[in-house]
């Protein structure tokens, strides 16, 4: 199963975090740090270094993750950082991987294990629904199982065939699961280091054409920031951002298709509409407050996702809108999904994902004439 | 743990060197000793002795050395008086308990129990080979093996009773949760010990399953990661025949399972699995010499599952009476009474005492699971995160109102009109 995709140049200069970090720490604390532009691989990369560094029973394995720093470079300089007993290359087994993590999180420790792409991670899905999900509850809580699984995940990468799958809905119909996706670089950070400090298993969920995109944040201050805050753990988990504030519609997003949300809401300003943009960050435990409070004010919602729309996490949030907001609607929500076929080739993907123009046609369709 | 006499390599001459890229892992501890000792190259010391390890037959009479299929390496010593009449007594208890449950289930007071009856030997060789800072990871047939290690039988019946899907604390008395998605619970043997390892402790675990889940991908998975990760895990499978209905036959044509430890890089070796004497000096060599670090090892257990897979299955509709009854004269009580009899370490009043002990394990079973358990319904929503969500307090809440209804006669009743 080794990966066919190349990875951007970007990836192949991605520096060890773990490596800059160590030497920042040694010397050169007194410099003001400032934001910068960092991309979502580094601060995932930099909140795995941090935890590993706050709790000796953190480990890191999976395939490639070791020497090569992962496929996407996303545990870069870990195993150099804290060795060959914190960071390792497993077998290329993915049941093998994630079962050999359970038994880790039964005596001891919190494994963050990597499956290198979201469809690679299938071999693994028993041991997932049936174990992962299951030991907390089968054990009355006996036995806690702190483990979080990352899976990269979606597409818009030009990926070949099994590297592309909007898998979260499996894991968050599982009962048992929590499902996290971040989906800006400062999120990626702290919620990372909140799923590595959760007590219950985490699935979480990376946008890969995400990876590479750069926003400004200081990741010292983000470290210390997390450190330091009362609510450590739970600031990010069943908490949805208000990404953009607006009043005429509500976009609802998640993962990779924030931005794209963001983007639409731009164009929808310049024509004199203004939309919210939610970002839902945790699938599982989801936040009804902020959503539903957010379609009350506006009216009128669009779910946008880039998973295929049956039977999916955006008709989900669709049918709970409309459960607690049905008097509050001036139209029916909207939603604009990938379309029912497997992943397309690269060729074909663009006609597939969510884009702008396709969001706002929706957001066009919700009646306003009324 | 094992050597072929029948192998080419003459056993007055010096092995060749191993490869390099073998390495201290392919070669380490036991197996490297073994190497020198008997001139046998690596992959002769991973190979099962050529006919499973007895030491006392089916009459009860105990073998000469020579006969116990013992070739150079395969030659293991006969387990203290001690052990062997603590196995005798877990075997009349196991016994009991096997029975005293199927009665249960007929009498309708228990839902299902895959009873282990005729493996008892496997069962409790299991637990008594294991010390107590180890790890068990059992199957769903092997309740016996639980109790043997001391868990409260009533604790290990919760399963089968059907108020939770589980009874007994794992972390407490370092006891995986009895298994039923075959083979998966031997990576969480293996990360167990894998976690154990990375601290420093000594501690040996257990995986335990059957023929039938040999073919399963986690049993692969699960000995590959052991091996490359050269962990203490001790693979035991209970070889009994059926996999429900299908026989060793159609799951494997290896010459045996124990076999499949050579394509690992661990050791392999098969025993008489009704034979406790050897069950016990099998695995305890195999629980020191993990613990020596010598790596995983893969003990295969020859033995026969004596009733159908559970309550709900015909085992005359795949079976036939003749092969039942050649089994049953190997069965691994009568084999260990004759035994321990003609050695003077057991007597009449010992056994009276033996089987005092069994009965009240018996009466325990059925008062704890005659006994009509409240089961809470708000425990549905308890345990599912460690703090329920908002949406678990909602449906938690949709619940307690129903049941409030209930209790005031105002609901409407779900079951259809007659």
């Amino acid at each position: 199963m080794s990966p066919t995709i190349t990875t951007s140049s970007e990836a192949n200069g991605n520096i060890s975090s773990a490596t800059a970090r160590a030497a920042a720490s040694a010397g050169a604390t007194a410099e003001a740090a400032r934001p910068q532009p960092v991309t979502m691989a580094k601060a995932l990369n930099a909140a795995m270094a941090d935890a590993m560094r706050a709790d000796e029973s953190v480990l890191v394995f999976g395939e490639d993750v070791g020497m090569l720093g992962g496929v996407f470079r996303i545990t870069d300089g870990l195993m150099k950082s804290f060795g060959e007993q914190r960071c390792f290359d497993t077998p290329l087994a993915e049941s093998g991987i994630v079962g050999m993590a359970v038994g880790m999180a039964i005596n001891g420790m919190r494994p963050v294990i990597e499956m290198q792409f979201d469809a690679f991670a299938y071999p693994a899905f028993e041991q997932i629904v049936s174990h992962v999900a299951k030991m907390h509850n089968r054990t009355k809580g006996r036995v806690k199982l702190p483990l979080v699984i990352r899976v990269p995940y979606a597409g818009g990468i030009g990926g070949v065939e099994h590297h592309c799958d909007s898998s979260e809905s499996y894991y968050a119909h599982t009962a048992g699961l929590k499902v996290y996706t971040p989906a800006t670089v400062a999120d990626a950070y702290t919620m990372l280091r909140e799923a590595i400090d959760s007590d219950d298993p985490v699935m979480f969920m990376e946008p890969k054409k995400l990876y590479w995109a750069k926003d400004l944040v200081d990741l010292e201050r983000l470290h210390e920031d997390y450190e330091a805050k009362a609510d450590r753990g739970t600031s990010t988990e069943g908490r949805a951002a208000v990404a953009r504030s607006g009043t005429d519609a509500t976009l609802i997003a998640y993962g990779p298709s924030v931005p794209t949300a963001l983007a639409a809401a731009a164009a929808a300003a310049e024509e004199g509409r203004s939309l919210e943009v939610i970002d839902i960050r945790t699938i599982v435990p989801f936040d009804d407050e902020t959503v539903s409070a957010s379609v009350r004010k506006t009216g009128r919602a669009v779910v946008i996702a880039e998973a295929h729309g049956f039977a999916s996490v955006s008709s989900e949030i669709v049918a709970r809108v409309q459960e607690r907001c049905f008097h509050y609607l001036a139209a029916p929500i909207r939603r604009v999904t990938g379309f029912d076929v497997p992943y397309p080739a690269p060729k074909l993907e663009h006609y597939y994902l969510p884009g702008v123009d396709r969001i706002l046609d929706a957001v066009d369709d919700l009646q306003w004439e009324d | 743990m094992t050597i072929s006499a029948d192998h080419t390599a003459p056993k007055t001459t010096q092995a060749e060197p191993v490869p390099e890229q073998s390495g201290d892992t392919y070669l380490a501890g036991a197996a490297a000793e073994a190497v020198r000792k008997f001139g046998i190259t690596a992959e002769d010391y991973m190979l099962p002795a050529r006919h499973q390890i007895q030491m006392v037959d089916q009459d009860g009479n105990l073998k000469h050395h020579s006969e116990q299929g013992a070739e150079p390496g395969h030659e293991y010593p006969l387990p203290g008086d001690d052990e062997l009449l603590a196995a005798y007594e877990q075997l009349v208890v196991g016994r009991r308990v096997n029975d005293q449950n199927s009665a249960l289930v007929r009498q309708g007071r228990m839902a299902v129990y895959p009873s282990s009856h005729g493996q008892e030997a496997c069962q409790v060789a299991s637990a008594l080979c294991l010390a107590e800072g180890d790890w068990m990871f059992p199957t769903y047939r092997d309740a016996v093996a639980v109790m043997a290690r001391g868990v409260d039988p009533i604790e290990v019946m919760t399963i089968f009773r059907g108020d939770w899907h589980g009874g007994y604390d794992p972390l407490k008395h370092k006891v995986g949760i009895q298994c039923t998605p075959l083979t998966t619970q031997l990576l969480h043997a293996v990360g167990v010990a894998h976690a154990a390892k990375l601290r420093g402790e000594d501690t040996v675990v257990l995986a335990m399953c059957g023929d039938g889940a040999t073919s399963e991908g986690d049993f692969h998975e699960a000995l590959n990661f052991a091996a490359v990760f050269h962990l203490p895990v001790i693979f035991f499978v209970q070889n009994n025949q059926y996999a429900i209905s299908v026989p060793l036959a159609h799951q494997s044509v290896a010459p045996s399972l124990a076999h499949k430890a050579v394509g690992y890089g661990m050791a392999g070796e098969r025993v008489d699995g009704n034979d406790v004497v050897a069950l016990l000096a099998v695995l305890d060599r195999a629980v020191k010499l993990a613990r020596e670090g010598s790596g995983p090892l893969l003990v295969e257990a020859h033995t026969y599952r004596m009733q159908a897979h559970t309550n709900a299955d015909d085992a005359t509709r795949y079976r036939q009476d003749s092969e039942v009854a050649q089994w049953l004269a190997r069965d691994p009580l009568s084999r260990m009474r004759t035994y321990l009899f003609g050695r003077g370490l057991l007597d009449d009043d010992g056994e009276a005492r033996i089987a005092e002990k069994a009965e009240a394990v018996a009466t325990q079973l059925r008062n704890g699971l005659g006994e009509d358990v409240p089961v809470d319904p708000q425990d549905l929503f308890k345990y599912v995160f460690s703090t329920p969500t908002p949406q678990l307090k909602e449906q938690s809440a949709l619940l307690a109102d129903e049941l409030a209804r209930d209790a005031a006669g105002t609901s409407t009743p779900t079951e259809a009109p007659e």
